[in-house]
């Protein structure tokens, strides 16, 4: 079966982002940017698919500006066989983003879709369920283990209370959690063999979907400081701040 | 405009989550309509319509709704939101399952995880791990929001006395079933309500050294956390996880044993009211943020704290 992987540029995890002085938005400013970690995960899954023979293809699609290409190689290079960037310079949200997934599904005809549960940067955890919703897909979303069975994907996922199992028929979509699994390291030998790897460009004009935003930013700023605190000697300086300064034991 | 919330509930009861939603839609202002889809869930539609606020309770009692599975929840959420301004759910593994497959369908955004309500329209929500905070404006029609529970203080669970009406509709998708449930057990509080919050890290080395935590949990009547290298290393259950992409918590106290304070972390504690941090590495960025340190082997630390508390 075909599996669709969507993979997002975002800043990488470890860059503290800071928003502009003016408020106008984030700086991004020769910040280290890389494949969303939720999305490295949905490779690995993909990919792990494959070399168990449920998979025969995975194609990874990124939305975004040219550079998202890099992304994609990135994809490429972890196993996926073939890319799709759907070329925008238009900050697309997740309606707009699953609008366009629905129409590479549409033209693809995955058995399953597998996204991050949520992007490090928007942190909306969206996406995926909205793809599943224009498309009229089961969803497994905050998946911690995704078992393939003919033609149907069972999918335990981390829910508040702990975890759930729930049987969806295919074709499904899947959004990652942590714990689904440990991505590898793309190899030299991968990295250059996943360059000839075939990689389509199109665009949402193309796709005949309207991306026009639905939610405006009118400003980012810094969240409140917290007051610098005070180290204390011992353990009974400590139980004595907690009960006579802070009075919250 | 109206309000609809979307109930956070076990069939039995209402969760406190569902009361700090509520206490958004007042904010945001208008009548308040809470919907409890679930199978046999009139007790918690009962304690539904006792909420503070709120005007009116739609109990949805059909097998299709008994998991609360999001493929048929959504479908009736989109059937009656139509002819609300807003529709509200709790920023839970449940809302944020489902909300989002609502608001598809209705062909709107979401706008995920608000912490504030600055107008009709208007809201403000972390971005970036919660190293920047958004305002954002919402042009749709219909506004589907989830909320960040944290972010406001919970209106009174009684005091209340709205009608109950049944609502008919049974969706069923067909494409999902429910298979089972792992449920963690535990007779503290619950880990986002609590008001004392004690959370282990790597630095526990095992899952049998949190023990101590527990015990500690015990004397003080506080949830226990725990870091994703915790969790990831097999400690303690996914659930304990506090972050960014784990549960976000603000209790009065919170108490970070063996956790160096990664942003992914602090993204989930950062809004408690007193931090106190207990590690054996002066730099530590957790201390960055504690009210209290303690530079301490925490073997020796916490065994000292639970005896002298
Ligand atoms: C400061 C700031 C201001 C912004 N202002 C605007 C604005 O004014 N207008 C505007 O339109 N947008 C704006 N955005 C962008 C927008 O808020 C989100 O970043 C974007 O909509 C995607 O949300 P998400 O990635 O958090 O979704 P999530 O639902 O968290 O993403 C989940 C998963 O969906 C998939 N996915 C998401 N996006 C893509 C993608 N591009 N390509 C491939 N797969 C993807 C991935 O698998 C990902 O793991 C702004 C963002 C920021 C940070
Ligand atoms: C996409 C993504 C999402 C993430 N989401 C989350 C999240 O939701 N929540 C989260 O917590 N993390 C999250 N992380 C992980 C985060 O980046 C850190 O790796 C993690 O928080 C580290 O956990 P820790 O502090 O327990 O471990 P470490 O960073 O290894 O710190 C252990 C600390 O224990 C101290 N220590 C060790 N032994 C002792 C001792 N005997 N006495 C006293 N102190 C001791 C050490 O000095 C050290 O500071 C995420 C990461 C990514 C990439």
């Amino acid at each position: 079966m075909k599996v669709l992987v969507a993979v997002k540029r975002v800043v990488d995890y470890n860059v503290k982002v800071r928003p502009k002085s003016d408020g106008t938005g984030v700086d991004l400013n020769n910040v280290k940017m890389a494949i969303n970690p939720f999305c490295e995960i949905a490779i690995e899954e993909a990919v792990r698919l494959k070399e168990k023979g449920v998979v025969t293809e995975i194609v990874a699609v990124s939305i975004g500006p040219k550079v998202c290409q890099e992304q994609i190689r990135t994809a490429l290079a972890l196993g996926a066989d073939r890319g799709i960037l759907i070329e925008t310079d238009v900050e697309v949200q997740p309606l707009a983003i699953a609008k366009l997934l629905k129409a590479v599904v549409d033209k693809e005809e995955p058995k399953m879709v597998i996204l991050g549960k949520q992007a490090i940067d928007g942190d909306n955890n969206q996406t995926g369920q909205m793809l599943a919703a224009l498309s009229g897909m089961s969803q497994g979303t905050f998946a911690s283990e995704v078992v393939v069975e003919g033609d149907s994907v069972t999918v335990t996922r981390e829910v508040d209370s702990g975890s759930q199992v729930v049987k969806l028929a295919l074709p499904a979509v899947v959004t990652t959690d942590l714990r689904l699994n440990e991505p590898r390291y793309a190899s030299l030998p991968n990295i250059m063999k996943a360059k000839k790897k075939p990689l389509d460009t199109m665009t949402p004009e193309e796709l005949g979907v309207e991306v026009t935003p639905r939610v405006t930013t009118l400003k980012v700023e810094p969240p409140a400081e917290r007051q610098a605190g005070v180290k204390v000697a011992d353990v009974a300086e400590l139980v004595d701040k907690l009960k006579n300064e802070a009075k919250v034991i | 405009m109206s309000i609809l919330i979307l109930a956070e509930h076990d069939n039995a009861s209402i969760k406190g989550a569902t009361l700090n939603t509520v206490a958004a839609a007042k904010a945001i202002g208008g009548d308040i309509v809470v919907l409890v889809a679930g199978e046999g869930c009139g007790a918690a539609a009962e304690a539904a319509a006792k909420i503070d606020g709120v005007s009116k309770v739609l109990v949805a009692d059909n097998a299709a709704y008994g998991h609360q599975l999001a493929e048929n929840v959504s479908l009736l959420v989109a059937e009656l939101g139509k002819d609300y301004g807003y529709i509200l759910a709790p920023a839970t593994t449940n809302g944020k399952n489902t909300l989002p497959r609502a608001a598809a369908l209705l062909d709107v955004a979401q706008i995920s995880e608000i912490i504030s309500v600055e107008s009709a329209d208007t809201f403000k929500r972390p971005i970036y791990a919660g190293n920047v905070i958004a305002t954002v404006q919402s042009s749709d029609s219909i506004k589907v929001i989830t909320v960040r529970t944290t972010a406001f203080d919970a209106v009174a669970a009684e005091g209340g006395s709205a009608s109950v009406e049944a609502v008919g509709s049974a969706h069923d998708a067909g494409n999902s079933s429910y298979v089972r449930e792992e449920v963690a057990k535990s007779d503290r509080p619950e880990l986002t309500a609590a008001s004392i919050v004690v959370s282990g890290g790597r630095g526990m080395q095992n899952g049998d050294n949190f023990a101590m935590l527990y015990s500690l949990a015990d004397k003080l009547g506080a949830a226990v956390g725990a870091s994703r290298a915790a969790v990831d290393a097999g400690f303690v259950p996914n659930d304990m996880q506090v972050g960014q992409t784990g549960k976000i918590v603000a209790p009065g106290l919170y108490i970070a044993v063996g956790i160096s304070g990664a942003i992914q972390h602090l993204a989930g504690m950062k809004d408690s009211k007193v931090i106190v941090a207990i590690n054996k590495d002066e730099d530590a960025p957790i201390f960055q943020v504690a009210d209290y340190g303690l530079v301490a082997d925490l073997f020796d630390a916490v065994p000292e704290l639970n005896s002298s508390l």
